[in-house]
């Protein structure tokens, strides 16, 4: 583990930030910061904050900027380790032992007690729970890599705490745990992203373990480059408009306001309407692109002409 | 190095974040990796490591700009100009360094306040009421008694009033003064603010509700913000149950189904648990209101966990107030409301009000019914055989009675006939009484 070279772009933040770009996806400083943290300290990334602020896309730039395999472990409520780290091949063994009993006889030959041919067959045990039974799952696969992977283990919020607390070996020692087998500690440590929605508050024993990220909205500048890096076509007028026009509307009070995903999918409908820049009718047209709820939707549709004087007379 | 941190962390702490020993060794070695030099890098990198919710990061922001920020050289400087900081070792300054220090205000000024304002203990500091004995004892270690002496002595010379350098001095040791109060008041809001205000609450959260007054219910948001969160964190748990030992067929045939029909992979039923359902009964006459104003709050700031709530109200008769509560502010909406019920109490017909209404729909077998009054029908039928229907009905029956236990069941109290079909009756003073009581509805889903 000592001989792993960490690879350029990890040894500065600034190198982070421009891997992230490399792939379009605009990062701050604190984002950089704490991936750059995670490599040199070892430690899992919490990342919480609204849904759609690039939380999942954090680890997928980063396995793509940084050409390392990805690792993606959606949770859900009833995980279990056979789904996440490991399991066996019950129907190879199952094949397996079908051939030993054909062939019990030979094996057996010439042993006349059944201790002999206990031991003669114990040879043989082994095999059964070795790594060829084993069927590796994410976290397990993650482990395996001999060079660097991101390991993105989703909406950690949604699992059980019974999952959560299986987490905590493989987070703090980066070692898995297999009782036939024993300990399979990972070659190369995985940056490890967890994100969360907060759908359920998440036990102190894992936070304490890992680093904190909090993304949120995104400022005016930051989003007008997420957009440019996203929709390449976007006119640099009506990206100035729709990222102001988003802003205002972030500042109703919505039960979902918008995020940057709904921007970049809002910018590129308008793009492929051909707008040259924001009217009110064709916001109004394709409002629903932007906002996920009826109520919200009825709530900013009357409003539009006023929201958009606002933001245009601000971009 | 360690020691800044060690007193960053302690200003965490004293502001209600839990930071762990461990976290606070992480945060050592992960600024060892990225130095003090760039002051966002180190904001983000003790972001990360130290504050581990989005609250908790608006509390270390906050703090680290208090902390972080200072005309000041950095505090490894300080400490080893003050030794280890105790006041034994730190000597005071004669007269004419002090007339220096307050002449020119550089760097060596504040450090030197700073330095005195830690001998004297001031981050210690919990209360405001705390900060002028810390100035005094500030100026105290700087040598004021020197200067002071100088002064008195010039003074009772005759004539020396119009000495330029008696009022020289004087205008110095203002400015001393000035400077060592606003050092300790940076003190204060770094590790004493947010345990003043911890404690505030407390206080008021204990106080009964009734002796409140307008102030403390300006306290009374946060604080209810507070419960809510602490109550929703507390029966966040998970919502479903191994149901011990009863084996889920179905499903195991079809896993077996991979094995050949070997049922390798056994499969458990689960039990289901209900999520919260409660109904509130609110009396909102006389002195009763501003306890229902403080449950209904309460509830509220509750809705992600209970999300099913209905809220009726009635004095002289019942009216559905869920609407009214949802779309108004809470004081208008609690006007309106004494309004539209207005009038004598009677139980018996806020009973029977509610039988009107869609009772079926409203009171199933998983509803906790929340009764909160004094139970004073003014001599009406208190109509036990409806309330023994809703009692039958329901999951159980909470009923909260903010008066004394000992006025219980005299006058027109009849809180005891209504007791035998309560599952629990108990008095509720203060705003931690109600939590209590919310806290032991929501443990009956867990």
């Amino acid at each position: 583990m000592t001989k792993y070279q960490i690879p350029k772009p990890l040894t500065s933040i600034d190198g982070i930030t421009e891997a992230l770009a490399s792939v379009g996806y605009i990062s701050t400083q604190a984002i950089s910061t704490t991936v750059y943290l995670a490599v040199h300290l070892r430690k899992p990334v919490l990342v919480e904050g609204p849904a759609g602020v690039g939380k999942t896309d954090l680890a997928q730039s980063l396995a793509r900027g940084l050409d390392f395999p990805l690792s993606r472990l959606q949770c859900y409520e009833g995980l279990d380790e056979t789904k996440a780290l490991y399991e066996w091949k019950y129907g190879k063994q199952l094949l397996y032992t079908q051939i030993l009993k054909e062939k019990i006889h030979e094996l057996t030959e010439g042993a006349d007690s059944l201790e002999a041919s206990l031991k003669k067959l114990g040879d043989f045990q082994d095999v059964f729970f070795s790594r060829d039974f084993l069927e590796p799952r994410p976290i397990l696969k993650a482990m395996e890599q001999k060079t660097g992977s991101v390991l993105l283990v989703d909406e950690i919020d949604k699992s059980d705490e019974e999952f959560e607390a299986l987490l905590l070996e493989i987070l703090s020692e980066y070692q898995v745990t297999v009782p036939e087998i024993g300990t399979i500690a990972a070659k190369v440590p995985p940056i490890v992203i967890l994100t969360s929605n907060n759908v359920r508050e998440l036990g102190d024993a894992l936070k304490r373990r890992c680093l904190h990220l909090h993304i949120g909205f995104p400022e005016q500048v930051r989003e007008q480059r997420i957009v440019r890096a996203r929709v390449p076509d976007v006119g640099q007028k009506l990206l100035e408009q729709v990222v102001a026009f988003v802003d205002k509307v972030r500042n109703e009070k919505l039960r979902k306001p918008p995020s940057i995903s709904e921007t970049v999918d809002w910018a590129r409908t308008l793009v492929l309407l051909h707008a040259e820049e924001l009217e009110p009718r064709i916001v109004q047209d394709t409002l629903g692109v932007l906002l996920k709820r009826q109520g919200d939707i009825a709530e900013i549709v009357d409003r539009v002409d006023e929201l958009l004087v606002e933001s245009v007379a601000g971009a | 190095m360690e020691r800044v941190l060690a007193a960053f962390v302690r200003a965490l702490r004293a502001a209600g974040s839990p930071v762990s020993t461990s976290e606070t060794i992480d945060a050592v070695k992960a600024v060892a990796f990225v130095g003090y030099g760039d002051r966002q890098v180190l904001k983000d990198t003790l972001g990360a490591v130290l504050a581990k919710s989005e609250t908790e990061k608006q509390t270390h922001d906050a703090l680290f700009e208090l902390y972080f920020n200072r005309d000041v050289p950095p505090p490894e400087a300080l400490t080893e100009a003050a030794g280890e900081g105790n006041s034994d070792d730190f000597d005071d300054l004669d007269v004419e360094s002090l007339m220096n220090l307050a002449a020119n205000g550089g760097q060596n000024a504040a450090a030197a306040i700073e330095r005195a304002a830690a001998a004297a203990g001031a981050e210690s500091i919990r209360f405001a009421t705390q900060v002028p004995h810390f100035v005094r004892r500030t100026l105290q270690l700087l040598g004021i008694d020197h200067l002071d002496q100088r002064i008195l002595e010039r003074l009772q010379q005759a004539g020396a009033e119009d000495d330029r350098q008696t009022q020289a001095m004087m205008a110095a040791r203002d400015r001393l003064q000035r400077r060592a109060r606003e050092q300790v008041q940076r003190y204060f809001e770094i590790y004493g603010k947010s345990a003043t205000e911890n404690f505030m609450n407390d206080v008021v959260a204990n106080r009964a509700i009734e002796k409140l007054s307008e102030h403390d219910e300006a306290r009374m948001h946060t604080l209810v913000a507070r419960l809510a969160k602490r109550l929703a964190d507390k029966h966040a748990r998970r919502r479903r149950l191994k149901n011990r030992g009863m084996l889920d067929i179905r499903k195991t045939i079809r896993r077996a189904t991979a094995h050949d029909g070997v049922p390798f992979d056994l499969a458990w039923k689960f039990k289901k648990k209900d999520r919260p359902k409660i109904v509130v009964l609110c009396d909102v006459s006389g002195s009763v209101a501003r306890y229902v104003t403080f449950l209904l709050m309460l509830l509220y700031a509750l809705h992600e966990k209970v999300a099913d709530l209905r809220a009726f109200a009635f004095s002289a008769h019942l009216a559905d107030v869920d609407e009214t509560l949802r779309n108004n502010e809470f004081e208008t909406a609690m006007t309106q409301i004494l309004r539209t019920v207005a009038g004598t109490t009677d139980y018996g017909k806020a009973l029977s009000d509610l039988m009107e209404t869609d009772f079926e729909g409203v009171i199933d077998r998983r509803t906790t019914v929340l009764v909160l009054g004094d139970a004073r029908s003014n001599y009406g039928n208190p109509r036990l055989d409806l309330f023994r229907e809703i009692a039958d009905r329901s999951k159980r029956i909470v009923w909260l009675n903010p008066e004394l236990p000992a006025l219980w069941g005299f006058g027109d109290s009849c809180v005891y006939q209504y007791k035998p079909f309560c599952t629990t009756l108990t008095h509720c003073a203060t705003v931690a009484d109600i939590e209590r009581a919310i806290d032991d509805i929501l443990k009956a889903y867990d």
